[in-house]
């Protein structure tokens, strides 16, 4: 069975390790996540399981979301994610993702939407340096050239102004520092993507599964 | 209240003394020497507070065989045992890093009564 759950980015602060170092962490309100469907092979092509979570009034979802949902028997539920399944043991339909699949000193891996930053210039987004501010230089921040002329084209991948953030980012191999089963609080150490109140997937880490 | 607060307030050590910048105070540090740990005492006057909740720190400064001293310590770290208010201090500003630029008789502070 996966290892994984879905949760709510609430913030960041510190917290004391018992050597008396502090660490900063994330906190995560995560799950409990019921699972709302089983993917295999013979009917999907492929093995995952789905969770859910973040109950909402019925009213707020669409029909299609409705009864996909009420097959599963469970609540209205705002977000649903996939995991894949490797080992090929699957939850029954209905089962509950608690906090406590995880348990202090795993490893995970986060993945969230990025804060957006907007269309930003080359300067910000790609770190070209600047030309001089002054001395009648009029080349500011500017992208520069957009290549040799020879190929009487501009090369694909050409680093340029464009929109920053908003996209979807794993970090991987997070520790985690604390889990709260009775409050549904998961506190990994490290920063997460996203803003607060964020939606964050947090499964077992791959490169520990690699290791192992 | 939220649950990110509360998991802060969690972290943070109740029966903290109230004391100010200005004040003499003496620290209370858990030290690990050699595998084995006891409690050192580090006594002088808080020159800076800063932070809010688990991050919160202070300052203390005190002057060693000639030499000013100064030790950042976080406020509701365990490794901080205990911290005793000596001597109340009357000062006007809340960072006081003027002591470090003053020596002997401009270096008092007024006791508040």
């Amino acid at each position: 069975m996966p290892k994984g759950i879905l949760g709510r980015k609430l913030g960041m602060t510190q917290v004391y390790a018992e050597d008396g170092r502090a660490v900063p962490v994330t906190v995560i309100e995560a799950g409990p996540c019921p699972v709302v469907q089983v993917k295999r092979k013979e009917t999907d092509g492929y093995e995952a399981i789905q969770l859910g979570f973040d109950p909402v009034p019925e009213a707020r979802l669409n029909k299609p979301a409705r009864g996909h949902l009420s097959k599963a028997k469970v609540k209205p539920l705002r977000v649903l994610r996939e995991l894949r399944v490797e080992d090929g043991q699957f939850p029954e339909v209905g089962a509950e993702i608690k906090a406590d699949v995880f348990s202090a000193g795993d490893r995970v891996d986060v993945i969230g939407t990025s804060k957006g930053r907007g269309f930003l210039g080359a300067v910000a987004r790609h770190h070209f340096n600047r030309g001089p501010m002054s001395h009648g230089s009029m080349y500011h921040r500017r992208p520069g050239t957009g290549g040799a002329t020879d190929p009487q084209r501009v090369f694909k991948g050409r680093r340029l102004p464009g929109r920053v953030g908003n996209a979807r980012v794993t970090v991987r191999n997070l520790r985690i520092e604390r889990v709260d089963p009775e409050r549904n609080l998961i506190l990994v150490r490290g920063a997460v993507p996203g803003v607060r109140g964020a939606y964050v997937l947090l499964r077992a880490a791959r490169a520990a599964a690699k290791k192992a | 209240m939220d649950l990110l607060h509360l998991v802060e307030q969690e972290s943070m050590r109740q029966g903290r003394p109230d004391f100010r910048p200005g004040d003499t105070v003496r620290v209370h540090v858990k030290v690990i020497e050699g595998g084995r740990e006891r409690i050192q005492v580090f006594e002088g006057m808080v020159i800076r507070k800063r932070g809010s909740g688990p991050n919160a720190t202070f300052t203390v400064r005190k002057i060693s065989q000639g030499i000013g001293v100064e030790r950042t310590f976080p406020l509701h770290s365990p490794r901080v045992d205990a911290v005793e208010v000596v001597r109340k201090g009357q000062v006007r500003r809340a960072k006081l890093y003027y002591l470090r630029n003053v020596v002997g008789k401009a270096a008092r502070v007024k006791e508040k009564r």
